[in-house]
């Protein structure tokens, strides 16, 4: 009953966001004020009847109910249920409803907290989302519902991924999605925008909130995602450029970017075609984002695709909705007024820098992520990865970093060469001693690292210098949402240089009780125990570590754990973190003279990667919370006035 | 493929360089530079210096042992790339059908100055 109630829920959803779109569409056409009224509570209806469909879902998983074909093929009953919670986004079907119901729960977010807005753009809105939700929804019941039943059940399920057993699976995927799918808030603004011509000073701060959440979001998951990848791989790596990564990192980029253009349009009514460009440009990469990853076009090496309906499918939806809005904005932006203008050297010009540079970035990655797919279809196999993408977007991203600890300092409008000359100078002091004693101290390191290092420390300084000589409790909140997330970015910055250049690495067979030396640390394989899991068994190495002589040892406790469903063999790390890094340890196999395999790494402030990450979302954090209470301040103040 | 392997394998090495380093940090330090910039054949978008799988051992041992006996790393990238295509190597070697990638990034740079430039004279008039 439970799976048809679901698949129930997920129709009246998507009939719904049928008839939200035909509300929205005919009530601006028709000028139908009763048409227009209902757009708000049935898409607040729609939210509710996917969020049902979803949480039935989860239901079933953490019933274990196997005459659903879902649970079993990714579920098993013996599992914690923690995993079979989160395990029920930890497939193509589940993660896609989780797609559609963050989706709906953004438009009926809309529905429920946007005043702001003008009621046409805000009905024109709501119309942009259901249609986008429509398309999904048809993909869903179409070609991947994720309520079909299997008859007779089968006695258990296959299981989940062990690798995907893990804390991580029930924080990342929401939090991503959240992000993802909140750039449709941005997108959808965006297009009743254009089909208003309403596009001012208002709508960026109608949107800027959304964006800013989303972006937030984004972050997070980013963040979460590539300290789950270092932890749970096993090779000491954050960060490896692969297309999944990759398709999280484009639309961040371009959220990014948005999100400062927004600014310029809300403050100088400025880049206004620009930012309505972005907005589309970030859920589409989005939406590409999705399609690569669900296709499984680029991940395998042999197929085409892992299914090439669903890849073909979500490729159809991709082209309608960029192509639409594309369209649409060849189509209104002739008609968008050229907004405010402004100097080369001024905030506004610093903004456009921004996003010159993240824009760059943006292309590089998506170029560079797809390329594969050209160079196959002119007859060659080729990859494209982590050497070609530092290479080329690591000038471009230091070069932003250093425009960025300018960029804060400057005044809107216009601003006078010497005068910001004198303003960054103790930043640009602060770079070049770290610099140089960067070169002193380690002359091998790489040009890339020691710019990294200098421009973090330059940057750290620059972030703070627009709350100098300013009453810190009157500063506004936003203004300190910039000052934390942009020294989040130095820190994350100081973070990967420091890991890129000074991580030691051992790779050692080792016999127990015999001293093994890591960075400053030293090693001793002390024994092998077995233990058992409540879905595994595992041997596990007791390692201990010392860091010079009298020193408390700490104990690391590497496993390699082997899964029964699907029976598969893991190596999880054994991670201890200090003030100044982390010691890293991988327990291998056993060879045939006894030693086993020890893989050890010291990453030295390797830490501040994702320190710096979650003080770039708590930067946005703040930001948002700041513009929300000054809005409604504002918003108090005129009521109270008139 | 495998087979190909195992008789470069059979040649045999005192420590199983799919596991263990080179003893001379600066040799290892070139074998791990090269084998970061290593596809594992077989694996889904990872670097042979990032695997668990047997072929990306039986590959880190080959580089760890061509490295050893002293050749050059490019030597090592060229002969992996003339058995297994430039699929192997994640540094895409410069050619007719790789310079619009290794020329997009100049071409973007370019594209946005320029769009940048008629927007900010547009805007001073």
């Amino acid at each position: 009953m439970i799976a048809e109630a679901g698949l129930a829920a997920l129709w009246l959803a998507a009939a719904m966001a049928l008839l939200q779109l035909a509300c929205a569409g005919l009530g601006l056409r028709l000028k139908q004020d009763e048409l227009v009224a209902a757009v708000r509570p049935v898409a607040i209806v729609q939210g509710v009847l996917a969020a049902l469909s979803f949480g039935l879902l989860i239901l079933l998983f953490l019933q274990s109910d196997m005459s659903v074909l879902l649970v079993a093929q990714n579920s098993h009953s013996a599992k914690p249920w923690l995993y079979k919670f989160a395990g029920a986004w930890g497939n193509h079907e589940g993660s896609m409803l989780l797609w559609v119901t963050v989706l709906a729960l953004a438009g009926a977010a809309i529905a429920v907290l946007e005043h702001k807005l003008d009621r046409a753009t805000l009905t024109a809105t709501l119309g942009a989302q259901a249609f986008i939700a429509l398309g999904f929804y048809a993909f869903l019941v179409i070609a991947s519902s994720p309520f079909t039943r299997l008859d007779p059940p089968a006695l258990d399920g296959m299981g989940l991924n062990p690798l995907l057993q893990d804390p991580g699976l029930a924080f990342h995927p929401p939090t991503l999605y959240f992000g993802y799918v909140g750039l449709s808030i941005a997108f959808s603004f965006a297009v009743g925008a254009m089909v208003t011509r309403e596009v001012g000073p208002v709508f960026a701060r109608a949107m800027r909130p959304w964006i800013l959440g989303a972006w937030v979001f984004l972050t997070l998951g980013i963040t979460a995602g590539s300290y789950w990848a270092y932890y749970e791989l096993g090779w000491g790596g954050w960060w490896f450029w692969d297309p999944v990564e990759n398709a999280s990192l484009m639309p961040w980029l371009a959220a990014t970017a948005l999100l400062h253009s927004v600014n310029v349009l809300a403050a100088r009514d400025g880049l206004r075609a620009w930012t309505l460009m972005l907005a589309v440009v970030a859920f589409s990469m989005s939406m590409l984002g999705t399609f690569l990853v669900r296709s499984g076009i680029l991940t395998s090496v042999h197929a085409f695709a892992v299914d090439p309906t669903r890849g073909s499918f979500i490729l159809v939806l991709l082209a309608i909705y960029i192509g639409g809005a594309l369209a649409l904005y060849g189509a209104r932006v002739g008609r968008v007024k050229a907004g405010q203008g402004f100097d080369l050297l001024s905030r506004e010009g610093g903004l456009v820098l921004n996003n010159l540079l993240l824009s760059v970035i943006l292309g590089i990655v998506l170029i560079g992520t797809l390329y594969p797919i050209v160079a196959q279809a002119m007859g060659q196999q080729l990859s494209v990865g982590p050497p070609f993408f530092n290479k080329t977007t690591g000038p471009i991203a230091l070069l932003l970093v250093a425009a960025m600890s300018a960029g804060p300092l400057l005044r809107w409008r216009r601003d006078e060469a010497n005068a910001l000359l004198q303003r960054v100078t103790v930043p640009i002091a602060a770079a070049l001693l770290a610099m140089a004693a960067m070169f002193a101290a380690a002359p091998g390191t790489g040009w890339m690292e020691i710019a990294g290092l200098g421009l973090a420390a330059g940057l750290t300084i620059a972030s703070f210098a627009p709350l100098w000589k300013r009453n810190l409790l009157r500063t506004p909140l936003f203004t300190w949402g910039m000052v934390v997330a942009h020294f989040g970015v130095a820190v994350s910055l100081a973070g990967m240089a420091a890991d890129s250049a000074f991580t030691s690495e051992r790779l050692v067979a080792a016999r127990y009780g015999q001293p093994y030396y890591v960075g400053p640390w030293r090693v001793v394989l002390n024994g092998v125990a077995p233990v058992m899991g409540d879905n595994w068994s595992a041997v596990e190495g007791r390692v201990t570590a010392t860091r010079g002589e009298g020193s408390t040892p700490l104990l690391l406790t590497p496993q390699r754990r082997f899964y029964s469903s699907p029976p598969t063999d893991t190596a999880e790390a054994s991670i201890r973190t200090r003030a100044d890094g982390q010691l890293y340890a991988v327990l291998g196999a056993q060879d045939a003279e006894g030693r086993w395999q020890l893989r050890l790494w010291w990453k030295p402030f390797v830490t501040l990667i994702w320190f710096g990450g979650a003080l770039i979302a708590l930067g946005g954090a703040l930001s948002l919370i700041g513009r929300v209470f000054r809005e409604r301040r504002n918003t108090k103040r005129r009521e109270d006035a008139e | 493929m495998s087979l190909l392997l195992s008789l470069v394998l059979a040649a045999g090495a005192p420590a199983d360089f799919g596991y263990v380093q080179i003893p001379d940090a600066a040799k290892e330090a070139q074998a791990a530079e090269l084998m970061a910039e290593l596809r594992c054949l077989v694996c889904q978008g990872q670097s042979i210096h990032d695997s668990d799988v047997d072929m990306a051992a039986d590959m880190r041992r080959i580089v760890r042992q061509k490295i050893a006996a002293g050749e050059q790393p490019q030597a090592v990238r060229a002969w992996l790339v003339e058995r297994y295509g430039s699929y192997v190597t994640y540094d895409p070697p410069f050619s007719w059908t790789t310079a619009p990638l290794w020329l997009a990034p100049l071409l973007l740079l370019g594209a946005g100055l320029w769009l940048a430039r008629g927007t900010l004279k547009r805007r001073r008039k």
